[in-house]
């Protein structure tokens, strides 16, 4: 599918670059990207009451300049909130106060670590698109992953952290594996579709949970529905010991993982397989190569790694777990997978650019500004119906058509064949 | 899967192995009713059923009776219904048994958790009811859709759309301005979606993912910005659609006041099941849109036009989802919050599956998904040791199953969820 690179050998670097970007691999997301930042401004300047007020006062140039004002005041507060103040930044180096730095760079390593999750389940959802299967459950897997991760953290005693942290994240991929093996197998042994499964998978796991946390799981002298606190030696490691500076080694274990996935997809002979059954199943099957068997297998790691992002919450952040409403995270993986074009480099960068969005949303709900957060979500719906849909793209920015077909189809029929 | 590929020769056709397979079903049933419900009632217990809603004016007596007798009925009318399953076998009456032997098994649990008590049985069978309705024609949107070829799991997002534009123009007119309002926006919604998976070729779970994503970040951005804001808070208090008393039906006893004093959300999800069960199997409109999603090559070849039907019946189902969100609004409570529909849209494509994507089907596991979901308060008064949470689970297992093919596989489209190319 992206192999094409490797054709023509004679061309130099400027060159491919160019015809990267006219052919449409990577000028397709960035555009895309571009499009839903200037759609997510024209909703912020049309929802904003001075626009209007400009407007009935009479002069037209002044309501659309206010308007145009209203979505550069947004979108500047979105990258302050995501990266910090850039003239901050450079004061505090320049002053060397370690406390100065810290509090300056708070909003990017913040950033980090709302983007980690994000890689989880970014890799989840591309592992499964690379094998042809659409795992649409990486939120009930994630949720079963923090569970089982926070028992691990709380139940099991006396183990110092060096074995104690990596069992509690084992324990959570195995959870999240298990959600995933079940439509895995359903797809194998009975042809179930996994859209199908995994949807109905979440809200098993959602009411699993809940059920759990209240009986259970349920932490001593509590009433309402939380676990226990993890034990300190099942606590990710945190950089820095102010309790406000979240950042913990999740996100260099999430860039890991990353990496593990492009060598396991593209270097191994298992990661052969699943893409061959992702990209032509009846080849695979001459070829000798049973796809029920990696069917399964690529569930239950996109599943083992959806259950990572959720163990990672509980063991890096939260130190306990509380049933909460439809994190969403699911949905995200979906469109970061996609954005990503399921390459896992291309994962870990679209998982920084919905970290950005989040991290920076949060400020963007404050005052001054004042835009719910929810404008992200449209954004970003925005960015994936571009990517989706390439065709859309190419017509407004008029790229060339591509000479060969770049996705697949991931659906073939709710019962499989 | 192999099973679909063997032709089939009538649709009357029952296999041999699903026969024995139901028939012990039907025995585990009786057996499940004897020893988890019969078993554990004493002789001289009475359940009580109070068949008179709350806060109704007609008067009716309480339906008082022996638990432990009516259970032995139960479990035996069961055992003999499976055996004759095993030797003759029902032939094409099996999912009607079915159906049956589920009702009274429900019966049986009811009267095993009442023993000893008393339970307002209209009063549940009312809540049932208004719980399935959204589900119910939720399911129906995805019927069309699909039946049609084109998968639709965004409903959720069409009905939660179809909800928020219905609270904002039923705030400024009226509830029927509403209502129109919110058919209107699931279908434009529908409509995208059509566009990207029929002439974009966009692949339909993620052009469905799309929506949902947009529906959720749409309205909760216009909800938070506007509707929450005191000064706007007139565009969140819509007109909604008052009881509507069916002359003669309503004064049935028992039946009329649970389904003839509701209103019009009620009686248009029947009037849609008859609408579009006759539609689907009966004409000529229903038998080209069912054509162009079981092979649209054949229905091309015969001039019909495949990009246009399904045009109409993705749209057409988009609308239907925009009337099932405008429920929650102006059938439900009159006011709009953020992610109102909370997954009823996924349970609705549930509910498709598991009616077989058939209308009166959906509309039969929509009462049942609405009927675990009233049950759990009343399980809470009960005391009886199922924790709701389980109950809520029992509809998504319950559709897994089917799905995997454990009592018989479901006719599903032959071509939902492929793009069709024209040559």
């Amino acid at each position: 599918m992206n192999e094409t690179k490797e054709k023509a050998p004679q061309k130099n670097a400027a060159q491919i670059f160019f015809e990267e970007m006219r052919g449409g691999s990577v000028a397709i997301p960035i555009l895309a990207i571009i499009s839903g930042f200037i759609l997510g401004g024209l909703i912020v300047a049309i929802t904003s009451d001075e626009m209007y007020i400009a407007f009935q006062e009479g002069s037209t140039v002044l309501g659309l300049k206010i308007g145009f004002n209203e979505a550069v005041e947004a979108f500047k507060a979105l990258f302050i909130g995501a990266f910090g103040n850039p003239s901050e930044i450079w004061a505090a180096f320049r002053g060397g106060d370690d406390i100065a730095i810290q509090a300056a760079i708070k909003p990017f390593l913040e950033t980090l670590v709302q983007s980690t999750p994000f890689i989880f389940v970014g890799l989840s959802v591309a592992l499964g698109f690379r094998t042809g299967l659409f795992n649409i459950g990486a939120e009930g897997q994630l949720v079963i992953g923090s569970v089982t991760a926070v028992w691990a953290g709380y139940a099991i005693t006396g183990l110092p952290a060096l074995i104690h942290i990596p069992l509690a994240l084992l324990i959570g991929a195995l959870g999240g594996a298990l959600w995933g093996f079940i439509p895995g197998w359903l797809k194998a042994k009975t042809g179930g579709h996994e859209v199908i499964n995994t949807i109905m998978l979440n809200f098993v796991a959602a009411n699993l949970t809940f059920w759990l946390l209240k009986y259970p799981m349920l932490a001593p002298n509590r009433t309402d529905p939380i676990s226990p606190d993890i034990l300190d030696s099942a606590k990710l490691f945190r950089f820095f010991a102010d309790e406000e500076m979240r950042f913990h080694i999740g996100f260099f274990i999430a860039l890991a993982l990353g990496a593990l996935v492009y060598w396991f997809l593209f270097k191994t002979k298992w990661g052969f397989e699943l893409r061959t059954v992702g990209s032509n199943p009846d080849a695979a099957r001459y070829a000798g190569i049973n796809p029920a068997r990696s069917i399964i297998i690529a569930m239950s790691l996109s599943g083992a790694l959806a259950g990572l992002a959720g163990a990672n919450e509980v063991l890096g952040l939260n130190h306990n777990l509380a049933p909460a409403a439809a994190t969403g995270y699911g949905f995200d993986g979906i469109a970061i997978a996609l954005l990503g074009k399921s390459q896992p480099l291309g994962v870990v960068l679209s998982a920084l650019l919905f970290g950005t969005l989040r991290n920076g949303g949060n400020t963007l709900k404050r005052p001054p500004t004042s835009v719910p957060i929810d404008l992200i979500l449209i954004m970003q719906a925005f960015i994936l119906v571009f990517v989706a849909a390439p065709a859309i793209v190419r017509t407004i920015y008029r790229l060339r058509e591509p000479e060969e077909v770049e996705e697949g189809v991931f659906v073939r029929g709710w019962g499989g064949s | 899967m192999a099973s679909t590929t063997t032709p089939i020769i009538s649709s009357e056709y029952v296999s041999p192995t699903r026969q024995r397979v139901m028939g012990f079903v039907f025995l585990g049933i009786a057996l499940a009713i004897l020893v988890l419900f019969a078993m554990q009632v004493e002789p001289d217990q009475l359940t009580t059923f109070k068949m008179k809603l709350p806060r109704s004016e007609v008067d009716i007596p309480n339906w008082v009776f022996s638990s432990s007798l009516a259970l032995n009925i139960l479990w035996v009318i069961c055992a003999l219904l499976g055996g004759y399953q095993l030797v003759r076998g029902f032939e094409k009456r099996t999912n009607l048994v079915l159906g049956l032997i589920s009702g009274m098994f429900i019966f049986g649990f009811l009267t095993w958790a009442t023993s000893g008590d008393s339970l307002n049985l209209a009063g549940l069978l009312r809540n049932t009811l208004l719980k399935a309705v959204p589900i119910t024609l939720g399911a129906f949107s995805g019927i069309l859709c699909e039946r049609a070829g084109v998968v639709n799991i965004a409903i959720e997002g069409m009905m939660l759309t179809g909800a928020f534009v219905a609270t904002v123009f039923g705030s400024l007119t009226n509830a029927w301005g509403g209502l129109i309002a919110g058919v209107l926006a699931g279908g434009v919604l529908a409509w995208v979606h059509a566009i990207l998976s029929i002439k974009y070729k966009t692949d339909q779970i993620i052009s469905g993912t799309v929506i949902n994503i947009f529906s959720v970040g749409l309205t909760s951005f216009l909800s938070a910005r506007f509707l929450a804001q005191p000064e706007y808070s007139y565009l969140n208090s819509p007109e909604d659609f008052e009881i509507y008393k069916i002359p003669i039906l309503s004064e049935i006893p028992f039946i009329g006041p649970i389904m003839f004093e509701r209103n019009i959300f009620v009686y248009a999800m029947f009037i849609f099941l008859f609408v579009l069960h006759f539609g689907l199997f009966f004409t000529r409109w229903g038998l080209r849109l069912r054509s162009v999603g079981e092979h649209p090559k054949a229905a091309d070849t015969l001039g019909i036009n495949v990009y246009r039907t399904r045009y109409m019946a993705v749209i057409l189902g988009g609308m239907m989802a925009g009337f099932a969100g405008s429920y929650f609004t102006l059938g439900s409570v009159p006011r709009f919050d953020e992610l109102l529909t909370g997954g009823k849209g996924f349970i609705s494509l549930a509910a498709m599956i598991f009616g077989n994507w058939a209308p009166i089907g959906s509309l039969g596991a929509g009462l049942l998904f609405g009927f675990a979901d009233s049950l759990k308060n009343n399980l809470a008064l009960l005391k009886v040791a199922i924790p709701s949470e389980f109950l809520l689970m029992a509809p998504y297992i319950a559709t897994m199953i089917v799905l995997a093919g454990v009592v018989g596989r479901g006719q599903m489209p032959a071509a939902d969820g492929q793009p069709y190319e024209k040559e």
